[in-house]
């Protein structure tokens, strides 16, 4: 990266507003966001389309009376050339309309309004859980095992961190479940109410996670800790704390960053998965019921919602990267 | 192939494989031999505990859960498999799209799966499940499907890499078509990598499987894997947890045998070795003074540097290497020493050693180290002192700052840890050290971070940085080696004015004997961790005594070298510090060397003008040019 700006190469020029770094970023980081929204949006449309046969005889099952299908069709649009269709479905998503569920014939958004919040709190509650656990974890374990120090204690970690990144969240939870709830009781098996409710599915969510993670922090940080630029660091004679939390962590973290931003995806998909072992009254246990009862409307709104909140994960990680290493907002796309 | 042998032998590679093996076997035999089990009805032990007649327990049928667990290893593995298969073959076809239908149809397919990509797999299981309806076959195409997207992708990086190797082009020079290439050229290149990738996604795969089977959408009753039992398993988890937990386990133990495998393997196709060479950790106590060291107060009140017997060890194997081997030097005010030789000599190291900066697992002894009267071989308690009055200048400027934060910071920092100097007091002391070292502009610059300075302007940032305290020392490790030749003369300008203004002594590390008879008072001469030669930098030219000095000095070229006739080098391998010869370290590339030098090592002498050497034949005439040729020729 020897790469010198011509902007900041030449002092004294002042530079015109469209050549700033941060704008051209910005420009670049928003255009990216609105084409995956766009993709996004148009598999969410063709999902429906790709379903072999009739979907609304596929929802109403093969007993319903001709008439009825014809009229459900009719209803939901479906009569119309597939173009139409596509654009009626973009004008009714930007005035806010996702038609209504099948099942329970309540607007979409109004259940999906009821359901966001419980699983948004869940994935966040978790991810912030997991980085809690993962950072500090990561790099003490690379600044007391470096250059074979401590193998022990690396051994326990690298194998420990191994088992617990590789058992899935969902035998995670049920494990939890066994444990916490049905043989000790210090914790509820299901629901959302008290405090203590959060705990196992928000533990059963975070620990695979935290283990990756924990792993690529130690990493990125062993080869933090080998640059030249610690040892200008350590040349100035700085606390070990000072090096190891202002010079060594931003650099290792900005690299796990990006990594942390596929996890909080995968996590708010994980939710699914951990909302089913524990009833947990969020979106993730009501997409399954839309999907075996071809619920079409609400299984498009919960995508796209799911969806939306991955592309918003992974700008504001790029954003958050941009930030902490300024080099990032130069590059092509 | 053959990295698939050695991964197998790593201890990663054993379990894996070993699960693997185990897991396979498994779904192969479990069903004929114990699928009669899994299936017969016991209607005594309905929902039945742990027992001597079942191991596991039994199911609401009074199925036993152990051998259902065994059995459905099958479907549960052809069905990640399948799964698998599917995700390679279309990711094959995605990411093989811009090879085969060129730039303009290709990138908007790659475009597409980049974008895709960033979705999480199990959205578009989901997305790909309700397209492909519930049950296994719709469950298989979605888990590949959604799989595809990260094939695709690595494919793509694959084959962009290999499609620049010169067989591709030449193939394609020669009229070869796309399909052809890809078929013959590029899919054998990039099919071990591609298996490697498919074996840890299979893990992953089969935990997805699982997952779907789990929330109902996967196989359905009757038929079952282990997600499917699983979720039959949690609505009694309180009657008996084992339903629940042991194909739990089973899906554990069959992800991890796919992905330590795929682990494995990989970890043999790029085997890194960690080096401690240029190491660098938290400082390790060093060893007590040796016995009868001379720790006498000093009288000599312009020392700033006294270096007795250093030596530095690292370990190598279950032995230890030495690459400084007992070096002795004095640094007083505002001199400036030169230390010269080749790599390997020691001299960056004992460079490092003397700043302080070697870490474990270095180990520095010396029969005495202090810098301005203090002992620094007792551990960290000089952080202050160092911190404001010995400053380094490290060899790459474009390395040696933290890309993170702003130059002005970096500068301002020192002030603040040592001078207890408030935020606004380090910052302006800051914009005056980059103002000092003659950055254009300070104020703007201070706010800049490193990579919007060029080279050379960061080498002079670092000089501030040494002068945000009150240096009396300045190590300067290589400081010009890494830049062009108009910016080293700005550094090493710098470098002098700095010294003459203020008195700052200056430690000069280069392989460059030039710079160093420019620049330095004073030059040592290392060679395989000693130094062979102490003398006055203006004799370097013709006052040379060691055989080696004399060699390094007529290597480097003048305007008077005849530009036709090949650059004068030393002939022959430096010393490597694992195999240090008896005798002279350099007998083995000296045109005076006899048996004499090869058995005893000459001790580093002084002379009456107080320069030193270490040599036998010290001063002795050098045969000329031809017939150092003709030596070697001999040899």
């Amino acid at each position: 990266m020897s790469a010198t700006p011509a902007a900041a190469a030449e002092p004294g020029r002042a530079t015109a507003w469209w050549q700033n770094r941060w704008v051209r970023f910005a420009a670049r980081r928003l255009l990216r966001l609105l084409v995956s929204l766009w993709v996004l949006v148009t598999a969410a449309f063709f999902m429906v389309h790709l379903v072999p046969g009739d979907p609304v005889r596929a929802a109403l099952g093969p007993l319903a009376a001709a008439d009825v299908v014809a009229a459900r069709r009719h209803a939901l649009g479906l009569d119309d050339r597939l173009l139409v269709q596509y654009w009626h479905f973009l004008r009714d998503l930007c005035t806010g309309q996702l038609g209504d569920s099948i099942g329970t014939q309540l607007p979409v958004g109004q259940i999906i309004g009821q359901r966001l919040p419980a699983t948004a709190e869940l994935a966040l509650l978790a991810f912030a859980v997991a980085m809690a656990i993962a950072i500090p974890l990561g790099a003490a374990i690379a600044a007391l095992t470096r250059h074979g120090r401590a193998r022990r204690t690396e051994l326990a970690f690298a194998g420990s961190s191994v088992v617990l990144g590789a058992v899935p969240d969902f035998v995670l939870g049920v494990l939890l479940v066994f444990v916490f709830a049905v043989q000790l009781h210090w914790l509820p098996v299901a629901g959302r109410d008290a405090p203590s409710s959060y705990v196992l599915p928000v533990l059963a969510l975070a620990i695979g996670p935290a283990a990756i993670l924990s792993r690529i922090v130690r990493v990125e940080m062993l080869a933090v800790l080998d640059t030249d630029y610690l040892r200008t660091a350590r040349a100035k004679r700085l606390s070990g704390l000072r090096i190891h939390l202002v010079h060594a962590l931003p650099n290792a973290v900005t690299a796990t960053l990006t990594l942390s931003g596929l996890l909080l995806g995968s996590l708010v998909a994980g939710t699914v998965l951990v909302e089913n072992v524990f009833a947990w009254p969020g979106l993730g246990s009501s997409i399954v019921g839309s999907i075996t009862n071809k619920d079409f409307p609400l299984v498009q709104g919960t995508v796209l919602v799911y969806g939306i909140g991955v592309l918003l994960i992974n700008t504001v990680v790029d954003v958050a990267l941009a930030v902490l290493d300024p080099r990032s907002t130069i590059g092509v796309d | 192939m053959k990295n698939w042998s050695r991964a197998v032998r790593t201890p990663l590679g054993l379990t894996g494989f070993g699960l693997l093996a185990l897991t396979l076997f498994t779904a192969v035999f479990a069903p004929l031999l114990w699928g009669h089990q899994a299936t017969s009805f016991d209607t005594d032990n309905m929902l039945a505990g742990a027992s001597a007649q079942h191991w596991f327990g039994t199911d609401n049928l009074g199925r036993d859960i152990f051998f259902r667990v065994l059995v459905a290893t099958r479907l549960s593995i052809a069905l990640a498999v399948s799964a698998t298969a599917i995700s390679v073959a279309v990711g094959i076809v995605l990411g093989s799209a811009p090879m085969l239908l060129g730039r303009w149809l290709g990138r908007p397919i790659i475009g597409l799966v980049n974008t895709v990509v960033a979705f999480p797999g199990l959205l578009l299981v989901l997305f790909f499940a309700v397209v492909f309806g519930v049950g296994a076959q719709g469950a298989v195409l979605a888990v590949g499907f959604a799989g595809a997207p990260v094939f695709a992708r690595l494919c793509h990086t694959l084959m962009a890499g290999v499609a620049g190797r010169d067989f591709v082009a030449a193939a394609r020079v020669s009229g070869v078509g796309s399909g052809r290439i890809l078929i013959r050229h590029v899919l054998p290149n990039i099919a071990e990598p591609l298996m490697v990738n498919a074996t840890i996604g299979a893990g992953g795969v089969l935990l997805s499987f699982a997952g779907l089977s789990f929330l109902g959408l996967g196989v359905q009753s009757p038929a079952y894997d282990w997600g499917r039992m699983m979720q039959d398993g949690l609505t009694g988890i309180y009657v008996h947890p084992l339903a629940a937990l042991a194909p739990g386990a089973a899906v554990i133990i069959a992800g991890l045998a796919f992905n330590l495998s795929g682990e494995a393997v990989a970890r043999s196709l790029g085997v890194q070795i960690d080096v401690p060479w240029r190491a660098a950790v938290t400082p390790r106590r060093r060893r007590a003074p040796a016995a009868g060291a001379r720790t006498g107060p000093d009288t000599d009140t312009d020392l700033v540097l006294d270096v007795r017997d250093l030596r530095v060890a690292f370990p190598h194997g279950d032995a230890e290497i030495s690459p400084v081997r007992g070096v002795t030097f004095q640094v007083h005010r505002g001199e400036a020493v030169g230390i010269v030789g080749e790599s390997g000599s020691g001299k960056s190291l004992t460079a490092l050693a003397v700043a302080d900066l070697l870490e474990f697992p270095a180990r520095v002894d010396a029969e005495r180290l202090t810098f301005l009267g203090a002992d620094l071989r007792d551990g960290t308690g000089h952080r202050h002192l160092l911190g404001t009055s010995l400053a380094v200048v490290f060899q790459d400027p474009m390395t040696s700052f933290n890309p993170a934060h702003r130059v002005g910071a970096q500068l301002a920092e020192a002030a603040r840890a040592h001078q207890r100097a408030t935020r606004a007091q380090a910052w302006q002391r800051a914009v005056d050290r980059l103002r000092a070292v003659r950055i254009p502009d300070p104020r703007r610059r201070a706010r800049q971070y490193p990579f919007e300075f060029s080279g050379g302007m960061r080498q002079r940032a670092m000089i501030g940085m040494g002068l945000m305290g009150t240096p009396k020392l300045i190590v300067a490790d290589e400081p010009t080696t890494a830049l062009d030749v108009t910016v080293q003369r700005q550094v090493l300008d710098m470098l002098q004015e700095v010294r003459a203004a203020d008195g700052v002594a200056v430690i000069l590390i280069s392989h460059d004997v030039s710079v160093i008879a420019e620049v330095c008072d004073r030059v040592l001469v290392m060679y395989a961790g000693r130094v062979v030669e102490d003398l006055p930098a203006g004799e370097l030219a013709d006052g040379a005594r060691h055989p080696y000095t004399r060699a390094l000095v007529a290597a480097v070229p003048d305007m008077r070298s005849d530009i036709d006739a090949p650059l004068a080098t030393i002939p022959g391998q430096p010393v490597d510090p694992a195999h240090v010869p008896a005798g002279c370290a350099y007998a083995a590339r000296c045109p005076l060397a006899d048996d004499r030098c090869r058995a005893q090592d000459p001790p580093l002498r002084t002379a009456a003008d107080r320069s030193r050497v270490a040599c036998w034949h010290a001063g002795e005439p050098l045969p000329i040019l031809s017939d150092l040729a003709a030596l070697e020729v001999d040899a």
